[in-house]
């Protein structure tokens, strides 16, 4: 018997010898552990063995049997190990050679300084107004504190469309809508499309302006001041600085312009700052009282300040674009760049 | 506003430089936008000596011994033919730069550094300047006109810089004045700042005159539009003796870039640079009657400018006249018939306040843009109107060039304002307009230096305004006086400390209007803006009938130019010119949308508020077809919770086979389309182009809001149908009709149509995949009954059967 166990290890070396396949083991494995394989035909035999050397035989078998499936369990380990590495050569791809593309889309930059202006002010309590586009004398002008005479209200400046409606030439004109329909605490933002009679390299007839207004008791210069370094910080980063310097608007008094450091340069002069180490981005001021009088708001219980920032102008500063046309060309290779 | 350092330094001790003193007018509200420095493009010009001078044979040169002071003495060679032994000229030394000019020894063509030279074979060590090289004219430096050297005062010092001697060592304050300010627009008014910010005294020009008896019958003046002219002074000045004026008023002129002409006309233009109060001088002589009326032009009326220029007239513009005619247009040019000549002796000169608009609308009207209407369209102050005349007569007897009279017309209307404006203060009111502590004191010195006169009783400031403030209207107007000189940096930002809490945020609709540009972008679109104007011609580009309603457009009365003169009233056109000009530009592929307003007005021409409606427009070309438009458009119904229909439909600038009309819940929205090949053609489109157009603001009323719809515990199932139809059939009726059947049916999308050898002629195979979904108990079971009824439907309602 021991000569027959002998044989059988001895055959399965030989056959497990070459073998690189998982299907060739299997075939293999069956070949001497299936259920008419060589070691179940020797199991069968057992029959025939006189029963006091079955348990020894059985002993011997049952060995037999268990080293045969380790030998196999060994050899298949191996053997998928093997093919798992030659898997990965032969599957081996370039993984330099090009994406596939699914179509991007992209923002106008406008939309995308639009949003961020929203996102920060409406943090601080701002809602968004949108007032028309095309607005009377009043809105635009009268209510504004700008004089019949002032030079701002002549046929060079404003688009008309008759003697009394015209193409707004600033969001403020929404400030007024809001003030005689809403008392204070007012905090609103009015962005929007505004046109000027104006048309060069740095001009277009058509811009667009985001408004902000705050009218609440005890408002102050320095209140202007901190939430316009807060705007600042956010929109050109953390440690850019504004700077307040006189100004004249008709419907703010005092009225400032301002300006923040320049984010290029740190304030050390360069070319986005004309060597100046200042920007300028805004207008703003304390509301004139005229203004919150004309819209029902009593000036000696209210204050308030309002800034008017041009949309475009922020987003050539922060993108670095250099031609305001560009924007109004819908020149795809333009689009493409602004993945918001 | 020019304004030269030299003459600043008339009325105030300026103790810093140029650019100090540029960074002091910044801070407290008025922008240098040019410093020019005047003498900039020369240098390393000396006095120069001529101690030898001898002629070169056989040439206009003479070959001269400069002696340059301390520089040394040179051998210069020298054209020019008052050179002479003992003169003394500016002398350029080797290394120096000088203007170049023409051969009219006038013009300048450039800049040019002196080098050794040779001429004629004899050694040049530098160079011996005219006038014109040094950049002077004969206004700026007395013989500078003249081709020849530039001579100089006998005791200037040999070696010394040039630029003080000639006026070269001059700055130009180029000023940008805020239009509040119109006090500003004159040297006296930028002095008034100066002062203030550099805390020194203001020296005020010297404004006394002697008046003798006019031995001359009166003067009438008759105001007949005071509310186009509130204000007219008239005088009379006898004995006038025309002549040039003297160096330095000529060169005050110059450095604001005005010629002299002769002393009464340099006087007035004097003024108006000093003062910033236009006047007028009339030879008496030709004023009719001695009378000069205030009056609206007739319709028609014509004048002849100064500069001989005729121009007809309308009631809008204002005219001084004589007995008989216009003399002058008021505020902008006097008129050739009353103009001073040298042969003037008796002369009547005008300070009048006019109204900023009424020169404003006849200046611009005319064409007729001129120093004075600038300054009266900024508005002039009647304090300086009575200080300028008084300043004239002054500077006429300074001058002597003429006797001053006692005949002095002063016509104040009652528009007229001359009274001191005061009001009363509250420190703590400005302080809490400010947000920062100014002590009192420190208000009181502010405003002190500003001329205003303040007297302080607790917390309150008695405030006389000068008059020349028509600006200051109340108590923040005080406040930012002293905020723009006790300093801006001093402001620190502060929070809202004490300010209601607001709930901030978009609205409904306005979140709505993000997400829906969300998923466009999404989808690969660019978003694109375009102007909201355009013309007639585009609308013509897309064949709009001439009764369409998009021709009802809104005109803009005054347009920059026509191609932008009508609002628009389809967004359309302007998607069709960005296509082209990409395509043009060799970008063959795209996607676009643009979400804007167009213009719609009831009639014509608009009396009100005409009509704002938010459009989409979407377009795409190159590697795209209808039915990636299509998909686009339903995206736009998924963002807003919608079911579109599509429609076949014709528009005048689309394919009539291939456009359909979309419509939501009965109502039409919009359409889309491929623009038809004759369109195509005359747009030389290179590639097909696919638009689409959707009413927004339509849509916002459709909205909905998302809502969860359960689950259901049973699985869908779905069942494939090729069906068998009429090639005329379209999917729609299919799919609506198999909805129709069957309540489980959720979803019917079509997958294969067929035309071809397999189907019988006029019919075509359409495959649909049916998707039915349970809802209380399962339905695999009942599946066969339900296409059963759907089938039942299709053939009896379409004559479709199961291929």
């Amino acid at each position: 018997m021991q000569d027959k166990i002998n044989e059988i290890e001895k055959s399965i070396d030989d056959a497990v010898k070459d073998v690189e396949s998982s299907k060739t083991l299997q075939e293999i494995k069956m070949r001497f552990l299936g259920k008419t394989g060589e070691i179940s035909a020797l199991m069968k035999n057992m029959r025939e063995v006189p029963p006091e050397q079955r348990p020894s035989m059985g002993k011997l078998l049952n060995a037999l049997r268990e080293w045969t499936e380790e030998r196999f369990n060994a050899i298949e380990k191996r053997i998928k190990e093997f093919e798992l590495k030659r898997r990965y050569s032969e599957e081996k791809i370039d993984v330099t050679l090009p994406a596939k593309v699914t179509d991007d889309g992209a923002y106008h930059p406008n939309t995308l300084i639009r949003r961020e202006l929203i996102s920060i002010f409406s943090g601080m309590g701002f809602e968004v107004f949108e007032g028309p586009e095309i607005e009377n004398d009043y809105y635009n002008f009268t209510a504004l504190n700008t004089p019949a005479d002032h030079p701002a209200r002549d046929m060079q400046d404003t688009f008309y469309i008759s003697s009394d409606l015209l193409l707004r030439t600033q969001t403020s004109a929404g400030q007024i809508r809001v003030m005689e329909n809403k008392k204070p605490p007012i905090k609103i933002l009015s962005p929007g499309k505004v046109y000027r009679s104006d048309d060069d390299a740095t001009h277009s007839p058509m811009f667009s302006q985001m408004e902000g207004l705050v009218v609440d008791k005890s408002i102050t210069l320095c209140d202007l001041k901190g939430m316009l370094d807060e705007f600042a910080k956010k929109i050109f980063g953390a440690g850019v600085k504004t700077r307040l310097r006189p100004s004249y608007f008709p419907f703010t008094e005092p009225s400032v312009e301002v300006d923040v450091s320049c984010f290029e340069c740190g304030g050390s002069g360069c070319r986005l700052c004309k060597g100046t180490g200042w920007i300028e981005v805004l207008g703003a001021g304390m509301v004139n009282r005229h203004v919150l009088e004309g819209c029902g708001i009593d000036p000696d219980i209210y204050s308030g300040f309002a800034f008017g920032m041009g949309i475009e102008r922020i987003a050539m500063l922060k993108y670095g674009i250099n031609n305001m046309k560009l924007l109004f060309e819908g020149d795809t290779r333009f689009s493409k760049q602004f993945k918001g | 506003m020019k304004a030269p350092l030299s003459w600043l330094k008339a009325y105030v001790d300026i103790d810093v430089t140029a650019e100090e003193l540029q960074a002091k007018l910044f801070s407290c509200g008025f922008e240098v936008e040019e410093l020019i420095e005047v003498g900039k493009a020369i240098s390393g010009v000396v006095v120069g000596e001529v101690i030898e001078c001898s002629p070169v044979e056989g040439t206009h040169l003479h070959v001269c011994k400069v002696d340059c002071g301390d520089k040394g003495i040179f051998q210069i060679c020298c054209g020019a033919d008052n050179v002479k032994k003992g003169i003394k000229a500016p002398c350029a030394l080797v290394g120096a730069t000088v203007y170049t000019t023409a051969k009219d020894h006038v013009t300048i063509e450039g800049v040019a550094t002196i080098k050794k030279g040779k001429l004629r074979g004899i050694e040049s060590d530098g160079m011996l300047c005219s006038g014109a090289e040094l950049g002077l004219n004969g206004d700026m430096y007395e013989g500078a006109e003249y081709c020849g050297l530039l001579l100089l005062p006998k005791d200037s010092v040999n070696g010394s810089d040039i630029k003080p001697i000639v006026g070269l060592d001059d700055y130009i304050f180029d000023i940008s004045v805020t239009a509040n300010r119109p006090d500003c627009q004159s040297i006296l008014g930028i002095a008034r700042e100066v002062a203030a910010v550099l805390k020194k005294k203001l020296k005020e020009p010297d404004y006394s005159y002697t008046a003798v008896k006019a031995d001359k019958k009166d003067i009438k003046i008759c105001d007949l539009a005071p509310d186009l002219c509130p204000r007219y002074i008239g005088h009379y000045v006898k004995d006038v003796k025309c002549a040039p004026s003297p160096l330095w008023l000529r060169q005050r002129l110059a450095k604001c870039g005005l010629r002299s002409i002769s002393n009464i006309v340099d006087i007035t233009n004097y003024i108006l640079l000093e003062l910033g109060q236009p006047m007028h001088a009339f030879d008496l002589r030709t004023l009719a009657g001695h009378e000069i009326n205030i009056r609206r032009a007739g319709d028609g009326e014509k004048i002849t400018t100064l500069d001989e220029n005729e121009f007809t007239l309308t009631h809008d513009n204002l005219v001084i006249c004589d007995k008989d005619k216009p003399v002058a247009i008021a505020g902008v040019m006097g008129a050739l018939n009353s103009e001073i000549e040298n042969d003037t002796t008796e002369v009547m000169l005008e300070a009048a306040k006019f109204a900023r608009d009424s020169v404003r609308k006849t200046a611009r009207a005319l064409g007729q843009h001129t120093d004075s209407s600038a300054l009266f369209e900024k508005g002039v102050n009647e304090y300086t109107t009575e200080r300028a005349m008084a300043r004239a007569l002054h500077l006429i007897e300074e001058l002597k060039c003429g006797t001053v009279t006692d005949l002095h017309v002063d016509v104040k209307t009652e528009n007229s304002h001359t009274e001191e404006k005061k009001m009363t203060v509250s420190v703590k009111t400005i302080n809490a307009l400010l947000g920062i502590e100014v002590p009192a004191k420190q208000m009181v010195e502010i405003l002190e230096n500003l001329n205003f006169k303040v007297s302080v009783k607790g917390d309150e400031m008695l405030i006389t305004v000068p008059r020349y403030r028509e600006d200051i209207d109340g108590y923040p107007d005080i406040a930012e006086e002293i905020i723009r000189f006790y300093g801006y940096d001093n402001i620190e930002g502060t929070f809202l400390p004490s300010a209601a809490i607001t709930n901030g945020g978009f609205t409904e609709e306005q979140k709505a209007e993000n997400r829906l540009k969300d998923i466009l972008v999404a989808k690969g679109l660019y978003e694109i803006s375009t102007y909201s104007f355009y013309s007639q011609k585009d609308l013509d580009m897309l064949h709009f009938a001439p009764d369409a309603k998009e021709r009802k457009a809104i005109r803009i009365l005054n347009p920059i130019t026509e191609d932008l003169s009508i609002m628009r009233t389809t967004l359309a056109p302007s998607m069709v010119n960005v296509i082209v000009r990409n395509l043009r530009r060799g970008n063959t592929v795209g996607k676009l949308f643009e979400l804007s307003k167009v213009y719609l007005a009831d009639e014509l021409p608009v009396n009100d508020f005409p009509e704002e409606r938010d459009k989409l427009s979407i377009g795409v070309w190159g590697k795209y077809d209808f039915f990636d438009l299509k998909g686009i458009v339903e995206s736009v119904a998924g963002a807003l919770n919608v079911k579109f229909e599509y429609k076949p439909c014709e528009l005048p600038f689309l394919h009539p086979g291939i456009t359909a009309k979309v419509v939501c819940e009965g109502v039409d929205v919009g359409y889309l389309g491929v623009i038809s090949p004759k369109v195509a053609e005359e747009l030389a489109l290179e590639r097909t182009v696919y638009v689409a157009e959707l009413d927004y603001e339509e849509l916002k009323n459709h909205r909905k809001p998302f809502k969860y719809v359960p689950l259901s515990k049973y699985a869908e199932v779905t069942r494939d149908l090729a069906l068998t139809c009429s090639v005329a059939t379209t999917c729609a009726k299919i799919e609506k009709e198999i909805y129709a059947a069957c309540k489980y049916v959720s979803n019917v999308k079509l997958f294969d149509v067929y035309i071809g050898e397999q189907i019988e002629t006029g019919k075509k195979s359409m495959a649909f995949t049916v998707t039915f979904t349970p809802k209380d108990e399962p339905i695999e079971n009942k599946i066969d009954g339900f296409v059963k009824k759907i089938l039942a439907n299709l053939k009896f309602k379409l004559d479709i059967t199961l291929r």
